[in-house]
Protein backbone atom coordinates (compact mmCIF):
# COMPACT_ATOMS: atom_id res chain seq x y z
CA UNK A 1 0.00 0.00 0.00
CA UNK A 2 2.91 2.30 0.80
CA UNK A 3 6.31 1.72 -0.72
CA UNK A 4 9.32 3.97 -0.58
CA UNK A 5 12.51 3.29 -2.45
CA UNK A 6 15.83 4.95 -1.81
CA UNK A 7 14.15 7.84 -0.04
CA UNK A 8 16.74 10.48 0.74
CA UNK A 9 16.26 13.93 2.20
CA UNK A 10 19.11 16.36 2.59
CA UNK A 11 18.57 19.72 4.26
CA UNK A 12 20.88 22.52 3.30
CA UNK A 13 21.21 25.53 5.52
CA UNK A 14 24.02 28.06 5.47
CA UNK A 15 26.30 25.81 3.48
CA UNK A 16 25.88 22.87 5.85
CA UNK A 17 24.21 19.68 4.76
CA UNK A 18 22.19 17.51 7.05
CA UNK A 19 21.03 14.13 5.81
CA UNK A 20 17.72 13.40 7.50
CA UNK A 21 16.85 10.38 5.38
CA UNK A 22 19.48 8.17 3.87
CA UNK A 23 18.08 5.72 1.33
CA UNK A 24 14.99 4.61 3.23
CA UNK A 25 12.98 1.76 1.75
CA UNK A 26 9.87 0.62 3.56
CA UNK A 27 7.01 -1.50 2.38
CA UNK A 28 3.64 -1.35 4.10
CA UNK A 29 1.16 -4.07 3.18
CA UNK A 30 -2.50 -3.17 2.67
CA UNK A 31 -4.47 -3.37 5.90
CA UNK A 32 -1.54 -3.58 8.28
CA UNK A 33 -0.38 -1.31 11.05
CA UNK A 34 3.27 -0.47 10.44
CA UNK A 35 5.31 1.25 13.10
CA UNK A 36 8.54 3.12 12.61
CA UNK A 37 10.36 3.53 15.88
CA UNK A 38 13.44 5.53 16.64
CA UNK A 39 14.82 8.31 18.75
CA UNK A 40 14.14 11.96 18.11
CA UNK A 41 16.37 13.09 15.30
CA UNK A 42 16.44 9.64 13.72
CA UNK A 43 14.47 10.96 10.75
CA UNK A 44 11.06 9.39 11.49
CA UNK A 45 9.22 12.67 11.23
CA UNK A 46 10.88 13.54 7.95
CA UNK A 47 10.01 10.08 6.66
CA UNK A 48 6.30 10.35 7.41
CA UNK A 49 6.15 13.88 6.02
CA UNK A 50 7.75 12.65 2.84
CA UNK A 51 5.00 10.05 2.40
CA UNK A 52 2.35 12.70 1.66
CA UNK A 53 5.01 15.04 0.31
CA UNK A 54 4.66 17.73 2.95
CA UNK A 55 8.40 17.45 2.46
CA UNK A 56 9.73 16.74 -0.98
CA UNK A 57 12.43 14.08 -0.81
CA UNK A 58 15.78 14.96 -2.36
CA UNK A 59 15.70 11.65 -4.21
CA UNK A 60 13.83 8.37 -4.17
CA UNK A 61 10.18 7.55 -4.76
CA UNK A 62 7.03 7.25 -2.71
CA UNK A 63 4.21 5.08 -3.98
CA UNK A 64 0.87 5.07 -2.19
CA UNK A 65 -1.91 2.79 -3.41
CA UNK A 66 -0.12 2.27 -6.71
CA UNK A 67 0.36 5.96 -7.40
CA UNK A 68 3.85 7.43 -7.59
CA UNK A 69 3.41 10.62 -5.56
CA UNK A 70 6.94 11.85 -6.15
CA UNK A 71 6.06 12.15 -9.84
CA UNK A 72 3.34 14.69 -9.01
CA UNK A 73 4.45 18.29 -9.00
CA UNK A 74 4.59 20.70 -6.11
CA UNK A 75 5.54 20.98 -2.49
CA UNK A 76 3.65 22.17 0.55
CA UNK A 77 0.78 24.40 -0.37
CA UNK A 78 2.11 24.88 -3.86
CA UNK A 79 1.14 21.31 -4.58
CA UNK A 80 -0.46 20.96 -7.94
CA UNK A 81 -3.99 19.62 -8.15
CA UNK A 82 -3.15 15.93 -8.69
CA UNK A 83 -1.00 15.88 -5.56
CA UNK A 84 -3.69 17.69 -3.57
CA UNK A 85 -6.21 15.08 -4.69
CA UNK A 86 -3.84 12.28 -3.73
CA UNK A 87 -3.36 13.84 -0.31
CA UNK A 88 -7.11 13.84 0.15
CA UNK A 89 -6.88 10.05 0.08
CA UNK A 90 -4.24 9.96 2.81
CA UNK A 91 -5.35 10.85 6.32
CA UNK A 92 -2.89 12.29 8.79
CA UNK A 93 -2.94 12.81 12.54
CA UNK A 94 -0.45 14.83 14.52
CA UNK A 95 1.24 14.89 17.91
CA UNK A 96 -0.31 18.24 18.80
CA UNK A 97 -3.61 17.47 17.09
CA UNK A 98 -3.56 20.62 14.93
CA UNK A 99 -7.25 21.38 15.36
CA UNK A 100 -8.55 24.83 14.46
CA UNK A 101 -9.56 26.66 17.63
CA UNK A 102 -11.78 28.90 15.50
CA UNK A 103 -14.07 26.02 14.54
CA UNK A 104 -16.26 23.67 16.49
CA UNK A 105 -15.43 19.98 16.65
CA UNK A 106 -17.88 19.38 13.83
CA UNK A 107 -16.43 22.30 11.88
CA UNK A 108 -12.97 20.79 12.16
CA UNK A 109 -14.15 17.46 10.79
CA UNK A 110 -15.96 19.29 7.99
CA UNK A 111 -12.84 21.13 6.82
CA UNK A 112 -11.47 18.33 4.62
CA UNK A 113 -14.99 17.81 3.28
CA UNK A 114 -15.14 21.50 2.32
CA UNK A 115 -11.85 21.04 0.50
CA UNK A 116 -13.39 18.07 -1.30
CA UNK A 117 -16.28 20.33 -2.29
CA UNK A 118 -19.13 18.52 -0.56
CA UNK A 119 -22.43 20.31 0.03
CA UNK A 120 -23.39 21.70 3.41
CA UNK A 121 -25.87 19.02 4.37
CA UNK A 122 -23.70 16.15 3.22
CA UNK A 123 -20.76 17.56 5.17
CA UNK A 124 -22.76 17.78 8.37
CA UNK A 125 -24.09 14.24 7.95
CA UNK A 126 -20.67 12.78 7.27
CA UNK A 127 -18.98 14.73 10.07
CA UNK A 128 -21.54 13.52 12.58
CA UNK A 129 -21.13 9.93 11.39
CA UNK A 130 -17.37 10.20 11.84
CA UNK A 131 -17.70 11.75 15.28
CA UNK A 132 -20.01 8.91 16.21
CA UNK A 133 -17.36 6.47 15.01
CA UNK A 134 -14.75 7.95 17.34
CA UNK A 135 -17.23 8.27 20.20
CA UNK A 136 -17.60 12.05 20.28
CA UNK A 137 -21.00 12.60 18.69
CA UNK A 138 -22.23 14.55 21.72
CA UNK A 139 -19.33 17.02 21.49
CA UNK A 140 -20.00 18.09 17.89
CA UNK A 141 -20.83 21.68 18.80
CA UNK A 142 -18.08 22.17 21.36
CA UNK A 143 -14.88 24.03 20.58
CA UNK A 144 -11.62 22.03 20.75
CA UNK A 145 -10.36 24.05 23.74
CA UNK A 146 -12.99 22.31 25.87
CA UNK A 147 -11.74 18.83 25.04
CA UNK A 148 -9.13 16.67 26.74
CA UNK A 149 -6.03 15.58 24.85
CA UNK A 150 -7.48 12.17 24.09
CA UNK A 151 -10.72 13.70 22.81
CA UNK A 152 -8.78 16.14 20.65
CA UNK A 153 -6.88 13.30 19.06
CA UNK A 154 -10.16 11.49 18.41
CA UNK A 155 -11.37 14.59 16.59
CA UNK A 156 -8.07 14.55 14.71
CA UNK A 157 -8.74 10.95 13.72
CA UNK A 158 -12.32 11.70 12.65
CA UNK A 159 -11.00 14.57 10.54
CA UNK A 160 -8.30 12.38 9.02
CA UNK A 161 -10.94 9.83 8.01
CA UNK A 162 -13.22 12.37 6.35
CA UNK A 163 -11.85 11.80 2.87
CA UNK A 164 -12.37 8.02 3.16
CA UNK A 165 -8.63 7.42 3.03
CA UNK A 166 -7.09 4.01 2.53
CA UNK A 167 -4.02 5.13 4.40
CA UNK A 168 -3.63 6.89 7.72
CA UNK A 169 -0.35 8.50 8.71
CA UNK A 170 0.20 9.01 12.41
CA UNK A 171 2.95 11.43 13.42
CA UNK A 172 3.65 10.67 17.10
CA UNK A 173 -0.10 10.83 17.66
CA UNK A 174 0.03 9.55 21.22
CA UNK A 175 3.22 11.22 22.38
CA UNK A 176 1.42 14.11 24.05
CA UNK A 177 -1.03 11.81 25.84
CA UNK A 178 -0.91 10.02 29.18
CA UNK A 179 -0.51 6.22 29.18
CA UNK A 180 -4.17 5.42 29.67
CA UNK A 181 -5.34 7.83 26.97
CA UNK A 182 -2.61 6.48 24.73
CA UNK A 183 -4.03 3.00 25.13
CA UNK A 184 -7.56 4.09 24.28
CA UNK A 185 -6.42 6.03 21.21
CA UNK A 186 -4.33 3.07 20.06
CA UNK A 187 -7.30 0.78 20.58
CA UNK A 188 -9.36 3.09 18.39
CA UNK A 189 -6.68 3.02 15.67
CA UNK A 190 -6.58 -0.76 15.88
CA UNK A 191 -10.39 -0.98 15.62
CA UNK A 192 -10.45 1.35 12.62
CA UNK A 193 -7.68 -0.66 11.02
CA UNK A 194 -9.78 -3.81 11.38
CA UNK A 195 -13.23 -2.38 10.64
CA UNK A 196 -12.29 -0.22 7.68
CA UNK A 197 -9.28 -2.15 6.43
CA UNK A 198 -7.34 1.05 6.95
CA UNK A 199 -3.59 0.84 6.41
CA UNK A 200 -1.79 2.70 9.18
CA UNK A 201 1.77 3.99 9.11
CA UNK A 202 2.76 5.38 12.45
CA UNK A 203 5.94 6.79 13.83
CA UNK A 204 6.69 6.78 17.50
CA UNK A 205 9.46 6.69 20.03
CA UNK A 206 7.42 4.52 22.39
CA UNK A 207 8.05 0.78 22.24
CA UNK A 208 4.67 0.17 23.89
CA UNK A 209 2.93 1.63 20.86
CA UNK A 210 4.65 -0.83 18.57
CA UNK A 211 3.98 -3.67 20.97
CA UNK A 212 0.28 -2.98 21.31
CA UNK A 213 -0.84 -2.17 17.77
CA UNK A 214 1.78 -2.86 15.13
CA UNK A 215 1.77 -5.82 12.79
CA UNK A 216 5.12 -4.79 11.37
CA UNK A 217 7.82 -2.52 12.63
CA UNK A 218 10.98 -0.82 11.51
CA UNK A 219 13.77 0.53 13.64
CA UNK A 220 15.21 3.79 12.42
CA UNK A 221 18.58 5.26 13.26
CA UNK A 222 20.42 8.21 11.76
CA UNK A 223 18.12 8.37 8.76
CA UNK A 224 18.34 4.67 7.98
CA UNK A 225 16.11 1.70 8.59
CA UNK A 226 18.36 -0.68 10.49
CA UNK A 227 15.85 -3.46 10.95
CA UNK A 228 12.32 -4.13 9.78
CA UNK A 229 9.82 -6.92 9.48
CA UNK A 230 6.67 -8.51 10.81
CA UNK A 231 6.74 -8.18 14.59
CA UNK A 232 6.09 -11.85 15.33
CA UNK A 233 8.83 -12.87 12.88
CA UNK A 234 11.28 -10.44 14.39
CA UNK A 235 10.71 -11.99 17.80
CA UNK A 236 11.78 -15.33 16.38
CA UNK A 237 14.89 -13.84 14.83
CA UNK A 238 18.03 -14.34 16.88
CA UNK A 239 19.91 -11.11 17.41
CA UNK A 240 16.95 -8.91 16.52
CA UNK A 241 17.37 -5.53 18.16
CA UNK A 242 13.70 -4.72 17.83
CA UNK A 243 12.79 -7.93 19.62
CA UNK A 244 15.19 -7.09 22.42
CA UNK A 245 13.86 -3.60 22.71
CA UNK A 246 10.25 -4.73 22.61
CA UNK A 247 10.84 -7.21 25.40
CA UNK A 248 13.76 -6.09 27.46
CA UNK A 249 14.69 -8.55 30.18
CA UNK A 250 17.11 -7.30 32.77
CA UNK A 251 19.66 -8.87 35.04
CA UNK A 252 23.34 -9.68 34.70
CA UNK A 253 25.20 -12.86 35.62
CA UNK A 254 25.48 -13.33 39.38
CA UNK A 255 29.13 -14.40 39.11
CA UNK A 256 31.82 -15.86 36.90
CA UNK A 257 31.33 -19.39 35.64
CA UNK A 258 27.71 -18.74 34.95
CA UNK A 259 25.80 -18.86 31.70
CA UNK A 260 23.16 -16.27 30.94
CA UNK A 261 20.62 -17.35 28.35
CA UNK A 262 17.84 -15.29 26.76
CA UNK A 263 14.87 -17.30 25.60
CA UNK A 264 12.03 -16.07 23.45
CA UNK A 265 8.77 -18.02 23.54
CA UNK A 266 6.30 -17.60 20.75
CA UNK A 267 3.49 -19.58 19.22
CA UNK A 268 2.96 -23.00 20.76
CA UNK A 269 6.17 -23.04 22.74
CA UNK A 270 4.72 -20.33 24.96
CA UNK A 271 2.31 -22.90 26.42
CA UNK A 272 4.85 -25.59 27.32
CA UNK A 273 6.54 -25.93 30.74
CA UNK A 274 9.99 -25.69 29.21
CA UNK A 275 11.96 -24.50 32.21
CA UNK A 276 10.82 -27.19 34.59
CA UNK A 277 11.51 -29.83 31.95
CA UNK A 278 14.99 -28.43 31.42
CA UNK A 279 15.61 -28.58 35.13
CA UNK A 280 14.39 -32.18 35.38
CA UNK A 281 15.96 -33.71 32.30
CA UNK A 282 19.34 -32.01 32.62
CA UNK A 283 19.45 -31.79 36.37
CA UNK A 284 20.44 -28.13 36.45
CA UNK A 285 19.37 -25.33 38.77
CA UNK A 286 17.79 -22.63 36.71
CA UNK A 287 17.54 -19.11 38.14
CA UNK A 288 15.31 -16.61 36.41
CA UNK A 289 16.93 -13.17 36.09
CA UNK A 290 14.10 -11.43 34.30
CA UNK A 291 11.03 -12.20 32.26
CA UNK A 292 8.27 -10.50 30.29
CA UNK A 293 5.08 -11.86 28.80
CA UNK A 294 2.94 -9.84 26.44
CA UNK A 295 1.00 -9.86 23.25
CA UNK A 296 2.61 -8.41 20.19
CA UNK A 297 1.01 -8.34 16.78
CA UNK A 298 -1.91 -10.17 18.37
CA UNK A 299 0.20 -13.13 19.50
CA UNK A 300 1.33 -14.24 22.91
CA UNK A 301 5.04 -13.71 23.27
CA UNK A 302 7.38 -14.12 26.18
CA UNK A 303 11.01 -13.43 26.83
CA UNK A 304 13.00 -14.73 29.71
CA UNK A 305 16.55 -14.40 30.88
CA UNK A 306 17.80 -17.35 32.87
CA UNK A 307 21.06 -18.27 34.44
CA UNK A 308 22.63 -21.71 34.49
CA UNK A 309 25.56 -22.81 36.62
CA UNK A 310 28.83 -23.32 34.75
CA UNK A 311 30.42 -21.69 31.71
CA UNK A 312 28.61 -21.66 28.35
CA UNK A 313 30.60 -24.53 26.90
CA UNK A 314 29.56 -26.72 29.85
CA UNK A 315 25.90 -26.01 29.12
CA UNK A 316 25.81 -27.08 25.49
CA UNK A 317 23.41 -29.89 26.22
CA UNK A 318 20.97 -27.67 28.12
CA UNK A 319 21.06 -24.98 25.42
CA UNK A 320 20.59 -27.61 22.76
CA UNK A 321 17.53 -28.87 24.63
CA UNK A 322 16.02 -25.37 24.68
CA UNK A 323 16.59 -24.98 20.94
CA UNK A 324 14.90 -28.32 20.32
CA UNK A 325 11.79 -27.01 22.05
CA UNK A 326 11.38 -24.49 19.25
CA UNK A 327 12.55 -21.52 21.29
CA UNK A 328 14.75 -18.70 20.13
CA UNK A 329 17.85 -18.92 22.29
CA UNK A 330 20.51 -16.26 22.56
CA UNK A 331 23.54 -15.87 24.73
CA UNK A 332 23.79 -12.17 25.59
CA UNK A 333 27.11 -10.57 26.34
CA UNK A 334 28.59 -12.30 23.33
CA UNK A 335 29.12 -9.49 20.91
CA UNK A 336 25.66 -7.90 21.09
CA UNK A 337 24.82 -5.06 23.46
CA UNK A 338 22.74 -6.08 26.45
CA UNK A 339 19.04 -5.26 26.42
CA UNK A 340 19.32 -3.18 29.56
CA UNK A 341 21.52 -0.64 27.85
CA UNK A 342 19.30 -0.54 24.80
CA UNK A 343 16.20 0.03 26.85
CA UNK A 344 17.75 2.95 28.63
CA UNK A 345 18.70 4.51 25.32
CA UNK A 346 15.13 4.39 24.16
CA UNK A 347 13.49 5.69 27.28
CA UNK A 348 15.93 8.53 27.68
CA UNK A 349 14.68 10.54 24.77
CA UNK A 350 11.31 11.36 26.36
CA UNK A 351 9.66 13.89 24.09
CA UNK B 1 -19.95 80.93 21.39
CA UNK B 2 -23.23 79.59 22.63
CA UNK B 3 -24.19 75.94 22.60
CA UNK B 4 -26.76 76.65 19.89
CA UNK B 5 -23.96 77.96 17.68
CA UNK B 6 -21.69 75.08 18.45
CA UNK B 7 -24.15 72.25 18.01
CA UNK B 8 -24.61 72.28 14.20
CA UNK B 9 -20.85 72.73 13.71
CA UNK B 10 -20.09 69.80 15.97
CA UNK B 11 -22.69 67.63 14.26
CA UNK B 12 -21.29 68.28 10.82
CA UNK B 13 -17.72 67.89 12.10
CA UNK B 14 -18.50 64.54 13.69
CA UNK B 15 -20.24 63.31 10.55
CA UNK B 16 -17.27 64.40 8.42
CA UNK B 17 -14.79 62.72 10.77
CA UNK B 18 -16.76 59.46 10.78
CA UNK B 19 -17.06 59.67 7.01
CA UNK B 20 -13.29 60.07 6.59
CA UNK B 21 -12.46 57.40 9.15
CA UNK B 22 -15.05 55.00 7.77
CA UNK B 23 -13.86 55.14 4.19
CA UNK B 24 -10.16 55.10 5.07
CA UNK B 25 -10.72 52.07 7.27
CA UNK B 26 -12.55 50.38 4.42
CA UNK B 27 -9.56 50.96 2.13
CA UNK B 28 -7.14 50.00 4.90
CA UNK B 29 -8.81 46.59 5.08
CA UNK B 30 -9.09 46.28 1.32
CA UNK B 31 -5.39 47.01 0.83
CA UNK B 32 -3.81 46.07 4.16
CA UNK B 33 -5.32 42.62 4.53
CA UNK B 34 -3.97 41.16 1.27
CA UNK B 35 -0.62 42.92 1.67
CA UNK B 36 -0.22 41.65 5.24
CA UNK B 37 -1.13 38.09 4.20
CA UNK B 38 1.22 38.28 1.20
CA UNK B 39 4.06 39.43 3.45
CA UNK B 40 3.69 36.17 5.36
CA UNK B 41 3.08 33.90 2.37
CA UNK B 42 6.00 35.21 0.34
CA UNK B 43 8.43 35.16 3.25
CA UNK B 44 11.31 32.69 3.20
CA UNK B 45 9.97 29.21 3.94
CA UNK B 46 6.42 30.37 3.27
CA UNK B 47 4.12 28.62 0.81
CA UNK B 48 4.61 31.31 -1.86
CA UNK B 49 8.22 32.09 -0.90
CA UNK B 50 9.40 34.86 -3.20
CA UNK B 51 12.26 37.01 -2.00
CA UNK B 52 11.74 39.82 -4.53
CA UNK B 53 8.00 40.27 -3.94
CA UNK B 54 8.55 40.03 -0.21
CA UNK B 55 11.34 42.61 -0.14
CA UNK B 56 9.50 45.05 -2.42
CA UNK B 57 6.33 44.82 -0.35
CA UNK B 58 8.34 45.19 2.84
CA UNK B 59 10.10 48.31 1.62
CA UNK B 60 6.87 49.91 0.37
CA UNK B 61 5.15 49.21 3.67
CA UNK B 62 8.10 50.59 5.63
CA UNK B 63 8.16 53.80 3.62
CA UNK B 64 4.44 54.24 4.19
CA UNK B 65 4.88 53.59 7.89
CA UNK B 66 7.88 55.82 8.46
CA UNK B 67 6.66 58.95 6.69
CA UNK B 68 5.12 61.42 9.16
CA UNK B 69 1.46 61.67 8.24
CA UNK B 70 1.38 65.44 7.93
CA UNK B 71 4.22 65.31 5.40
CA UNK B 72 2.66 62.47 3.47
CA UNK B 73 -0.59 64.37 3.30
CA UNK B 74 1.05 67.44 1.81
CA UNK B 75 3.21 65.37 -0.53
CA UNK B 76 0.12 63.56 -1.78
CA UNK B 77 -1.84 66.74 -2.63
CA UNK B 78 -1.20 66.48 -6.40
CA UNK B 79 -2.20 62.82 -6.35
CA UNK B 80 -5.31 63.59 -4.29
CA UNK B 81 -6.28 66.34 -6.71
CA UNK B 82 -5.84 63.88 -9.58
CA UNK B 83 -8.04 61.24 -7.93
CA UNK B 84 -10.79 63.34 -6.31
CA UNK B 85 -10.53 66.55 -8.31
CA UNK B 86 -9.86 68.66 -5.22
CA UNK B 87 -7.44 68.60 -2.31
CA UNK B 88 -9.88 70.15 0.18
CA UNK B 89 -12.73 68.56 2.09
CA UNK B 90 -13.43 65.20 3.73
CA UNK B 91 -13.51 63.18 0.48
CA UNK B 92 -10.07 64.52 -0.48
CA UNK B 93 -8.76 63.67 2.99
CA UNK B 94 -9.76 60.03 2.51
CA UNK B 95 -6.98 59.59 -0.08
CA UNK B 96 -3.96 60.31 2.17
CA UNK B 97 -5.71 58.73 5.14
CA UNK B 98 -6.25 55.48 3.25
CA UNK B 99 -2.70 55.50 1.90
CA UNK B 100 -1.38 56.05 5.40
CA UNK B 101 -3.63 53.41 6.96
CA UNK B 102 -2.96 50.61 4.47
CA UNK B 103 0.69 49.94 5.45
CA UNK B 104 -0.16 50.52 9.10
CA UNK B 105 -2.83 47.82 9.04
CA UNK B 106 -0.75 45.58 6.74
CA UNK B 107 1.99 45.26 9.39
CA UNK B 108 -0.56 44.40 12.06
CA UNK B 109 -2.15 41.81 9.75
CA UNK B 110 1.28 40.33 9.11
CA UNK B 111 1.99 39.98 12.83
CA UNK B 112 -1.43 38.46 13.49
CA UNK B 113 -1.20 35.94 10.64
CA UNK B 114 2.38 34.99 11.50
CA UNK B 115 1.24 33.92 14.95
CA UNK B 116 -0.98 31.16 13.56
CA UNK B 117 0.53 27.78 14.40
CA UNK B 118 2.29 26.36 11.35
CA UNK B 119 1.01 22.91 12.28
CA UNK B 120 -2.49 24.04 11.31
CA UNK B 121 -1.25 25.06 7.89
CA UNK B 122 0.40 21.67 7.45
CA UNK B 123 -2.79 19.95 8.55
CA UNK B 124 -4.68 21.82 5.82
CA UNK B 125 -2.06 20.80 3.24
CA UNK B 126 -2.23 17.21 4.39
CA UNK B 127 -5.99 17.30 3.72
CA UNK B 128 -5.31 18.36 0.17
CA UNK B 129 -5.89 22.08 0.68
CA UNK B 130 -4.16 24.71 -1.43
CA UNK B 131 -3.10 28.28 -0.70
CA UNK B 132 -6.64 29.65 -0.85
CA UNK B 133 -7.84 27.05 1.63
CA UNK B 134 -4.95 27.87 3.91
CA UNK B 135 -5.61 31.61 3.79
CA UNK B 136 -9.41 31.61 3.92
CA UNK B 137 -10.07 28.65 6.18
CA UNK B 138 -7.04 28.56 8.42
CA UNK B 139 -4.96 31.74 8.60
CA UNK B 140 -7.67 34.41 8.63
CA UNK B 141 -10.20 32.64 10.90
CA UNK B 142 -7.47 31.63 13.33
CA UNK B 143 -6.03 35.15 13.39
CA UNK B 144 -9.44 36.83 13.63
CA UNK B 145 -9.19 38.06 17.24
CA UNK B 146 -5.73 39.58 16.58
CA UNK B 147 -6.96 41.02 13.29
CA UNK B 148 -9.84 42.77 15.02
CA UNK B 149 -7.50 44.08 17.71
CA UNK B 150 -5.22 45.36 14.93
CA UNK B 151 -8.14 46.95 13.15
CA UNK B 152 -9.15 48.74 16.34
CA UNK B 153 -5.65 50.17 16.65
CA UNK B 154 -5.77 51.20 13.00
CA UNK B 155 -9.14 52.96 13.31
CA UNK B 156 -7.89 54.90 16.32
CA UNK B 157 -4.73 55.90 14.48
CA UNK B 158 -6.86 57.01 11.52
CA UNK B 159 -9.02 59.14 13.84
CA UNK B 160 -5.84 60.84 14.98
CA UNK B 161 -4.66 61.32 11.39
CA UNK B 162 -8.07 62.65 10.38
CA UNK B 163 -7.78 65.41 12.96
CA UNK B 164 -4.41 66.25 11.45
CA UNK B 165 -6.08 66.41 8.05
CA UNK B 166 -7.85 69.45 9.42
CA UNK B 167 -4.57 71.34 9.08
CA UNK B 168 -4.79 71.22 5.30
CA UNK B 169 -8.52 71.73 5.08
CA UNK B 170 -9.64 68.14 5.43
CA UNK B 171 -12.78 69.01 7.33
CA UNK B 172 -14.15 67.20 10.32
CA UNK B 173 -13.49 67.79 14.00
CA UNK B 174 -9.83 68.61 13.36
CA UNK B 175 -10.70 71.57 11.15
CA UNK B 176 -13.23 72.80 13.70
CA UNK B 177 -10.77 72.64 16.56
CA UNK B 178 -8.22 74.55 14.50
CA UNK B 179 -10.40 77.21 12.95
CA UNK B 180 -12.69 77.92 15.91
CA UNK B 181 -10.84 76.66 18.93
CA UNK B 182 -7.32 77.72 18.04
CA UNK B 183 -7.55 80.62 15.61
CA UNK B 184 -10.59 82.28 17.27
CA UNK B 185 -9.56 81.49 20.81
CA UNK B 186 -12.82 79.67 21.56
CA UNK B 187 -11.47 77.59 24.44
CA UNK B 188 -14.82 76.04 25.29
CA UNK B 189 -15.29 74.92 21.73
CA UNK B 190 -11.81 73.44 21.68
CA UNK B 191 -12.53 71.49 24.85
CA UNK B 192 -15.86 70.22 23.52
CA UNK B 193 -14.23 69.12 20.27
CA UNK B 194 -11.52 67.25 22.12
CA UNK B 195 -14.19 65.64 24.32
CA UNK B 196 -16.08 64.42 21.25
CA UNK B 197 -12.85 62.91 19.84
CA UNK B 198 -12.18 61.18 23.14
CA UNK B 199 -15.71 59.74 23.15
CA UNK B 200 -15.29 58.43 19.59
CA UNK B 201 -11.89 56.86 20.31
CA UNK B 202 -13.14 55.27 23.53
CA UNK B 203 -16.20 53.89 21.78
CA UNK B 204 -14.06 52.34 19.02
CA UNK B 205 -11.69 50.80 21.55
CA UNK B 206 -14.54 49.39 23.63
CA UNK B 207 -16.26 47.95 20.57
CA UNK B 208 -13.03 46.37 19.34
CA UNK B 209 -12.24 44.87 22.74
CA UNK B 210 -15.77 43.57 23.04
CA UNK B 211 -15.61 41.86 19.64
CA UNK B 212 -12.26 40.23 20.49
CA UNK B 213 -13.60 39.08 23.84
CA UNK B 214 -16.75 37.62 22.31
CA UNK B 215 -14.77 35.58 19.78
CA UNK B 216 -12.28 34.36 22.36
CA UNK B 217 -15.06 33.43 24.76
CA UNK B 218 -16.96 31.56 22.06
CA UNK B 219 -13.82 29.54 21.27
CA UNK B 220 -13.57 28.58 24.90
CA UNK B 221 -17.24 27.78 25.27
CA UNK B 222 -18.81 24.39 25.65
CA UNK B 223 -21.18 23.41 22.86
Amino acid sequence: MITTTGLTKVYRSRGREVTALDGVGIHVEPGEVYGVIGRSGAGKSTLIRCINLLERPTSGTVTVDGQDLTALAGRGSRAARPLRLARGGIGMIFQHFNLLSSRTVQGNVELPLEILGLGRRERARKALDLLDLVGLADHARAYPSRLSGGQKQRVGIARALAGDPKVLLSDEATSALDPETTRSVLRLLRDLNRQLGLTVLLITHEMDVVKSVCDSAALMEKGRIVESGVVSDLLATPGSRLARELFPVGGGASGADRTVVDITFHGESADRPVISRLSRTHDVDVSILGAAMDTAGGRQVGRMRIELPGRPEENDAAIGFLREQGLTVELPGQGTPGPVAVERELTEEGA
Amino acid sequence: MTWDEMQPLLEQGTIDTLYMVGWSTFYAILGGLPIGVLLVLTDRGGPLANVIVNKVLGVVVNIGRSLPFIIMMVALIPFTRFVVGTAVGPTAAVVPLAIGAIPFFARLVETAVREVDHGLVEAAWAMGGGTWTVVLKVLLPQALPSLIAGLTTTVIAVIGYSAMAGAVGGGGLGTLALTYGYQRFEDTFMIVTVAVLIVIVTAVQLLGDLAVRLIRRRERAAG
